[in-house]
């Protein structure tokens, strides 16, 4: 009976509100309403496609929200008013059925369009020796697991444990790092991402989603950084009593500066290794020497040391 | 009341009437021993009343921690254990048992029978219950569990979570499952076999549809949780290796046995608040509930669906995209259903006569928080977004404005609502008021800005987080509306302790309400019925109401909530 009223509400006061609604959505800072983005082209898609649903659901909630209202401000109880005995409609009964399901065919066409840019990893900005390429090769493949794209690429083998991230960089030398991942600028990254002990999650929000670490599992992520930078991140699994210290940041930089951190790490890493081969080496020649002057009297051999 | 089918009939057909039974058991002993479906729903309740009491205590608790930055309040192992109770007891001993408590006490008086099918087995049920809830809490006494409600593989193997709180964790599920799968036979059988005269599936109230098909679910997906925790308890003792990936176990497995389970759980909690909704609409809107069929149709289609989406709680996990395809599909489908439910509901309301009563505001705010959480479930079953979202505090918002905006709301609805007729007595009007406000706005502070927190990179399950990560405001804010919500609730607890005493006489239909509940004495009888009323729609006692307004010729037509006055 009141519909006409309705709809002139609904243009008076609700559209402008929604249009309003929309205008501080665009303007409010990054993660206010929207998941964190710009590091990475699948953070940035994904935002897109939160963009979308985000639109379609602040229409239904509008919607919902203000039928409602207007139910319970319009019709509640008078004096002299009866309620209309009403006890359905199939044909409305039919449409709102037909109706939600439009919207979410809608937003299952939107999100496969979107989710080969997502998932399948782009490819780099630069070549292997850190060379600015041009965009000739954009095509990718869209398979289920994607194949490093065409160009350079750099795989980084993450690994969780109770409470630290540890990568292990590509190339003949033994590279690692702890908690700090460092990448060039401009390189597709993909990660393969497992654990030691318990399920994490590996996440850095500003390039892109998580990726839950489990054992005896390797699970896939990428990402291409933008803009030099630090980009942090925590473990997103729950893994224990320090699961809140589960930090982990991933530092870009540019090619020529990463070649040389790459360089001096393996240096370091090739150092430290062989101080400890020379101390292990020692401590073993003492420790038979101690076995065949006391005949283990004194506690301690080669197979049960003591400290 | 009682001789009414007489004064109808023209020709009186015999019926068995009771001529003398045995006093009233007043001895406390009485609760012990009864197989009384009234007193085993008021015994459910109270104790759902007191675990909701350690629940909502062990939240404030958990938002004291996180109310400020870098907080110290509690150490990081008893925050783990406080979130892993604080889940454990809201799923398993408070949204669910609370539905077994209200269908206990409301199933037999609304479908016209005078109790459950098997009454010792209720009992039963009963007990394993409360020993399946104490085998929780004594863990406190000792070590409680730390890995979480859902206790992830492999942190709550041996290894990684060696005391005995575990154990007690997996009794628990253990004997609240148990209890929950003979219930749910009880009540299937019930309302297969037990319902009134004439009183065809056409004609079930829509309380006990959702009841119904709760139950079915609960055996289906309980059975399967029973076997998945057995497992872990295997794994745990007796060097059986399902979930260790060192010894060709896997890791994942759990977590499909878990949500096999998880996700209908989901449902078994939401569907009765929906049945809840669908029932205390009509009696304020003064309106029939528009589209019987569709919602009865709509609830078992939620729970067949409901079968077919658990791994949208695992899109981050490893796995291939055709899995994650087929269950974000899965979970679009199943809006779908539930969409239909709330424009049903709306369209009820729609051209009533509306009474703001507590039990129709709490139904109405329920709806209201559950359609933002319906909302932002179709961002989480879109994958790619899930991964941005998941495990984090978006997720915590999402559920609570499930789980709280759906369940804790209709289950306050459903006792300020029958209330009078398990007691006699009226709620304090103004009290729930009062409490309802302050639930309603409590909710909004603590649970909207959470979206916030998570979209900004907060991960769920810190027990701290730094100063310089910009939670501290989304975090402050959502402490103090927990507080607030905290007083809400509190005030109805006193307000149901105080009206035992105090409450207005209600008489026997003081919601000039449809369904056969009150065309009983309030509290009923132990019989519940002398004459079982035919059944001749979905709104029986309206009818009944209209044949005594014909007979009577005295117009039944009183204000809800105030006692019928004799003319």
């Amino acid at each position: 009976m009141d519909r006409p009223r309705l709809s002139s509400v609904l243009r008076r006061a609700v559209v402008p509100a929604l249009l309003a609604l929309l205008a501080v959505a665009a303007t409010a800072s990054a993660g206010f309403i929207a998941p964190e983005a710009g590091g990475s082209p699948n953070a940035d898609r994904t935002r897109t496609l939160y963009w979308l649903i985000f639109s379609l659901g602040v229409v239904v909630f509008v919607g919902v929200e203000g039928v409602l209202i207007w139910c319970i401000v319009k019709f509640r109880a008078k004096k002299g008013r009866v309620a209309a005995q009403i006890h359905g409609n199939t044909r409305l009964e039919i449409g709102w059925t037909v109706g939600a399901a439009c919207l979410l065919i809608f937003l299952t066409v939107a999100t496969f369009v979107m989710l080969p840019s997502i998932k399948n990893p782009a490819p780099s900005d630069i070549d292997a020796n850190g060379n600015p390429v041009t965009a000739s090769n954009a095509a990718f493949a869209s398979t289920d697991q994607p194949p490093p794209p065409k160009g350079a690429s750099m795989n980084i083998q993450v690994d969780g444990q109770q409470y630290v991230w540890r990568y292990k960089y590509p190339g003949q030398r033994n590279v690692f790092s702890y908690v700090n991942m460092y990448v060039p600028v401009g390189m597709t990254v993909t990660l393969d991402i497992s654990s030691d002990d318990v399920a994490h999650s590996w996440w850095i929000p500003e390039l892109g989603g998580k990726a839950d670490a489990l054992p005896g599992y390797i699970n896939k992520s990428w990402f291409r950084v933008a803009a030099p930078g630090i980009y942090r991140g925590q473990c997103a699994e729950l893994c224990g009593r320090n699961h809140a210290n589960m930090y982990g940041a991933v530092i870009a930089m540019p090619f020529d500066r990463w070649k040389a951190w790459y360089d001096r790490q393996a240096r370091d890493i090739q150092i430290a290794e062989n101080l400890a081969a020379a101390s292990r080496k020692r401590l073993d020649a003492e420790q038979s020497r101690q076995a065949a002057q006391g005949g283990g009297a004194a506690g301690g051999n080669a197979q049960n040391p003591q400290p | 009341m009682a001789s009414l089918d007489y004064a109808t009939r023209t020709v009186p057909r015999p019926q068995i009437e009771r001529h003398a039974v045995a006093p009233d058991e007043r001895s406390w002993t009485s609760w012990l021993t009864t197989t009384d479906h009234k007193k085993i729903g008021i015994l459910y309740l109270w104790t759902v009343a007191v675990f909701f009491i350690l629940g909502g205590v062990e939240a404030l608790l958990i938002r004291v921690q996180l109310g400020a930055p870098d907080n110290t309040f509690v150490t990081p192992e008893k925050y783990n254990q406080l979130f892993t109770l604080h889940g454990t007891t809201m799923i398993f001993l408070v949204t669910v048992p609370v539905w077994a408590g209200f269908a206990n006490y409301l199933l037999p008086l609304m479908i016209g029978a005078r109790d459950v099918a098997f009454p010792r087995l209720n009992a039963w049920s009963y007990w394993m219950f409360l020993f399946g809830g104490l085998a929780l809490y004594a863990s406190m006494f000792f070590t409680p569990p730390e890995a979480g409600w859902f206790s992830y593989v492999p942190l709550s193997t041996s290894e990684y979570s060696p005391s005995g709180g575990q154990d007690a964790w997996i009794f628990m599920v253990h004997l609240t499952g148990l209890s929950s799968m003979l219930g749910a036979v009880n009540f299937i059988c019930t309302i297969h076999n037990m319902r009134a005269p004439g009183m065809g599936w056409g004609r079930l109230p829509l309380f006990v549809w959702t009841i119904l098909i709760y139950s079915y679910l609960i055996v289906l997906a309980i059975s399967s949780l029973a076997a998945t925790v057995t497992m872990l308890l295997l794994d745990r003792h007796f060097g059986t290796n399902f979930f260790d990936p060192n010894e060709g176990g896997s890791a994942l497995l759990w977590q499909h046995l878990f949500w096999f389970f998880g996700h209908p759980e989901v449902y078994i909690l939401i569907l009765p608040a929906f049945g809840v909704f669908s029932e205390v609409l009509p009696v304020f809107a003064r309106k029939p509930i528009f589209g019987y069929k569709a919602i009865a149709a709509a609830t078992a289609g939620i729970a067949f669906l409901g079968l077919l989406v658990w791994a949208h709680h695992m899109f981050a996990t490893p796995s291939a995209t055709v899995v994650l395809a087929f269950f974000m599909l899965s979970s679009f489908v199943i809006a779908v259903p539930t969409g239909v439910k709330i424009f049903n509901w709306l369209a009820t309301l729609w051209r009533g006569t509306i009474e703001f009563r507590v039990p129709l505001m709490f139904a109405v705010g329920g709806i209201a928080t559950f359609v933002v959480g319906g909302i932002t479930g179709i961002f989480l079953a879109v994958f790619p977004v899930d991964w941005q979202l998941t495990d984090t505090y978006f997720v915590v918002a999402h559920m609570h404005y499930v789980a709280f905006g759906g369940t804790a709301f209709a289950m306050l609805s459903a006792t300020y609502f029958w209330y009078p007729k398990m007691t006699g007595r009226m709620l304090n009007e103004r009290m729930g008021k009062v409490s309802f406000w302050l639930v309603f706005i409590g909710f909004q502070v603590t649970f909207l800005i959470q979206h916030s927190a998570g979209l900004s990179g907060m991960p769920r399950r810190i027990y701290e987080y730094s100063a310089g990560s910009g939670w501290h405001t989304y975090n402050l804010i959502s402490t103090i509306g927990a507080f607030i919500l905290g007083t809400g609730a509190l005030l109805t607890i006193l307000n149901l302790v105080r009206s035992l005493k105090v409450g207005t006489p209600s008489g026997p239909d003081p919601w000039k309400a449809n369904t056969l509940e009150w065309f009983t004495p309030s509290p009923p009888p132990a019989h519940n019925f002398d004459t079982i009323p035919r059944v001749r729609s979905v709104e029986p006692m309206k009818d009944i109401r209209r044949q005594v307004e014909q007979l009577s010729g005295a117009e039944q037509r009183f204000e809800a909530g105030r006692p019928m006055v004799k003319a």
